[in-house]
């Protein structure tokens, strides 16, 4: 997966704003033939699990908000490549949890938040069968 | 005359890039085994393994949630538009602190 360093950073610093809770967001941009995320940009959305109070390790985005954003991202000709959220005081990589409600295709981007501070960045995406999740290189870009 | 089906990005690589799937059916349940029996790898994608809808799919018919309605016995009439949208959910750890 592709992603602009500003975008990169950005991410980094929603998952900091959120902490101790987990922040989420959708990142936009394209796909290649090839099958290759690049993340052009990212749109932070509201953890709903703020109100049910499960947001010290639980994300979601409500449909309404998902369905918004893909309209919105569509007309500007780009698409959702994926979803990002934050792991507090947890390693960067998928939890059943979070397995049990991934969709395919999507690039998963977990950021781990230790004391406030965001750590490593790590994509994922789940295979066919919803077996497991696969790792896909982050590969940071500067911008032109 | 068919319903239309519109294809979240996730799912589109299941039906040949379409956003979108014509079928005809009388309710959202047909609609949604129609689209399944032709996109088989579609369905555990959407169906748990009993048969019933994952919790984080939502259909609407014409921008409503069949919550709302009747379901997935939600009835259909020729030129409505039924549109999957996801949940997003996750979390770092199986059980809510």
């Amino acid at each position: 997966m592709r992603i602009e360093r500003s975008v990169l950073e950005a991410i980094r610093a929603v998952a900091e704003r959120a902490y101790p809770h987990e922040g989420c967001g959708l990142l936009v941009g394209d796909a290649g033939p090839d099958g290759e995320a690049f993340v052009r940009r990212h749109l932070p959305v509201d953890n709903q699990s703020v109100e049910q109070g499960t947001s010290r390790n639980r994300y979601l985005i409500a449909p309404g908000d998902f369905l918004k954003a893909e309209r919105a991202v569509t007309g500007e000709g780009l698409q959702i490549v994926g979803i990002y959220h934050s792991h507090p005081e947890a390693p960067a990589k998928p939890s059943a949890y979070d397995r049990e409600h991934a969709w395919p295709w999507y690039r998963y981007l977990i950021v781990s938040v230790s004391r406030g501070t965001a750590g490593e960045a790590r994509a994922w995406e789940l295979v066919d069968d919803r077996s497991e999740f696969v790792e896909h290189t982050v590969a940071v870009e500067d911008s032109n | 005359m068919a319903v239309t089906i519109h294809i979240p990005g996730a799912l589109r690589p299941y039906v040949g890039g379409s956003g979108a799937v014509d079928v005809e059916a009388p309710t959202v349940s047909q609609a949604l085994a129609e689209l399944t029996r032709t996109h088989e790898r579609l369905r555990p994608h959407l169906f748990q393994e009993d048969g019933r809808l994952r919790s984080f799919v939502n259909v609407y018919v014409n921008e409503r949630d069949i919550r709302d309605l009747a379901r997935e016995a939600t009835p259909l009439q020729p030129g409505d538009e039924v549109t999957i949208v996801p949940s997003i959910a996750g979390g770092a750890t199986a059980r809510p602190s």
